[in-house]
């Protein structure tokens, strides 16, 4: 049996940049199918299903497009399913544990959940809007595409958070906990690194710093209809976008890699 | 199924990109098989290359929608069957599809099918709060009441949402503007 070995691609702080976006989006929309039948109610279940749909689009499409910047030949699905640990740069707070029942998560439900897909849906939406500025037009395309879908994601997810977060005592405290648990992966996402530097001098993206002023706007709306207090924050900064990542990835990648991995072009 | 007739958008008149549109235009939507890929505006163009093979421009409704390999054969085995081989399929990103493009003869041939077509897609953009608790009831297509509600904001596809009447009890879909 042949087992496909790993790919490597070429280190650049172009290839680094996309695959921020695009790896967040593939490792956000494997953790929302993994509510696939187990929602809460049968429209919330299939909401998930469906954003994870319109993610696992969206990272396809960038996964391409990296694949052309790293210009080795690889396509989405050798990004997606042979790149190893350390060549992931998703954000740490896509790759937390979704479910109960996860031996690896001793209380995510679907307040986490909702709660993650709102403060990366509002993340989406600022960082899609100021790429659609981008010097690639590629990347541009994409984004411009993308931005419609994640408007639905975000402004869906913020109904939850606040009919969770000002709902029964119960729901209430339930959001709270999520709140805490989320929060210490949130600075990651406006946190400053080389490839920020790169991206915006060379015209090709936003630097995270500056997605955080409409970010604010969006979640202080939504917290304050839900009653919701930021907690206060950390020195702690994530580092997934740095392909350093908590201990949830190779789960992850254990589950989402094995089958293309053992049995190399499967179908069905 | 009925053929649908199309309009004929983005051709300089010349038959075989002429042939080439009326084909396309009795592809159906594999997921909306009412209405046909070109009245749901993801044609984008049909141009003659260089080398005299017809080139077909596609543009996806959502980034991550499961019919799109479907619609590409289904391209494929029109064009085909039509006789204008050769032919290449191109996949074109901007600008964006909308739900603006869907033509009028499909919006009639949607309202047929009792599915609600979409307001202007600026209604999903813009300054909206992010905040929308209550959408603006919708009218039955079954009935014409007002008295109606959202059942789900994701509906059997992605691009539909589902509601419910109040007054006649039929469920039906909304297609929803992007």
């Amino acid at each position: 049996m042949t087992t496909l070995t790993s790919i490597r691609l070429r280190d650049t702080p172009a290839l680094r940049h996309v695959l921020r976006y695009g790896d967040t989006a593939l490792i956000h929309a494997q953790r929302l199918t993994e509510w696939c039948g187990h929602g809460p109610v049968l429209e919330e279940d299939i909401a998930f299903s469906n954003m994870g749909l319109d993610l696992l689009g969206q990272a396809r499409s960038l996964l391409a497009h990296a694949a052309v910047i790293d210009g080795q030949d690889f396509d989405a699905d050798a990004l997606a399913f042979l790149r190893d640990e350390a060549q992931f740069f998703n954000f740490t707070l896509a790759e937390q544990p979704s479910r109960r029942s996860s031996a690896h998560s001793p209380g995510a439900d679907f307040a986490d959940m909702v709660l993650r897909n709102f403060i990366l849906a509002s993340w989406f939406k600022q960082g899609y809007a100021a790429l659609q500025a981008s010097a690639d037009a590629g990347l541009a395309a994409i984004a411009a595409k993308s931005l419609k879908e994640v408007r639905y994601h975000q402004q869906h997810n913020a109904g939850w958070v606040v009919r969770l977060g000002d709902g029964t005592p119960e729901s209430t405290r339930r959001m709270h906990a999520a709140l805490d648990r989320a929060w210490p992966y949130v600075a990651e996402l406006f946190s400053h690194d080389a490839v920020d530097d790169w991206a915006q001098a060379s015209r090709h993206g936003p630097a995270r710093a500056g997605l955080g002023v409409g970010w604010d706007r969006d979640v202080d709306d939504v917290f304050a209809e839900a009653g919701l207090v930021r907690p206060p924050g950390t020195p702690f900064i994530s580092t997934g976008s740095q392909g350093v990542h908590s201990e949830h990835l190779g789960f992850i990648l254990a589950e989402m890699q094995m089958l293309p991995r053992r049995h190399p072009g499967a179908r069905w | 199924m009925a053929r649908v007739t199309a309009p004929v958008p983005y051709t300089d008149g010349s038959t075989r990109e002429q042939a080439a549109w009326s084909a396309l235009a009795s592809v159906p939507d594999p997921e909306l098989p009412a209405i046909s890929i070109v009245d749901l505006g993801i044609v984008r163009e049909v141009s003659l290359a260089a080398d005299g093979g017809l080139v077909v421009a596609l543009t996806p409704t959502y980034s991550g929608c499961p019919a799109t390999a479907v619609i590409r054969a289904d391209v494929e085995a029109a064009l085909t069957t039509a006789g204008l081989s050769p032919f290449r399929i191109e996949t074109r990103l901007a600008p964006a599809w909308s739900t603006d493009w869907i033509s009028k003869q499909g919006r009639a041939r949607l309202a047929d099918y009792r599915i609600v077509t979409p307001g202007p897609a600026g209604e999903q953009e813009g300054a909206q709060s992010v905040l929308h608790f209550h959408p603006r009831p919708l009218a039955c297509p079954h009935c014409a009441s007002r008295r109606t509600e959202r059942l789900a904001a994701f509906g059997s596809t992605a691009c539909k949402a589902l509601h419910r009447c109040l007054d006649c009890g039929e469920p039906f879909e909304h297609f929803k503007p992007l």
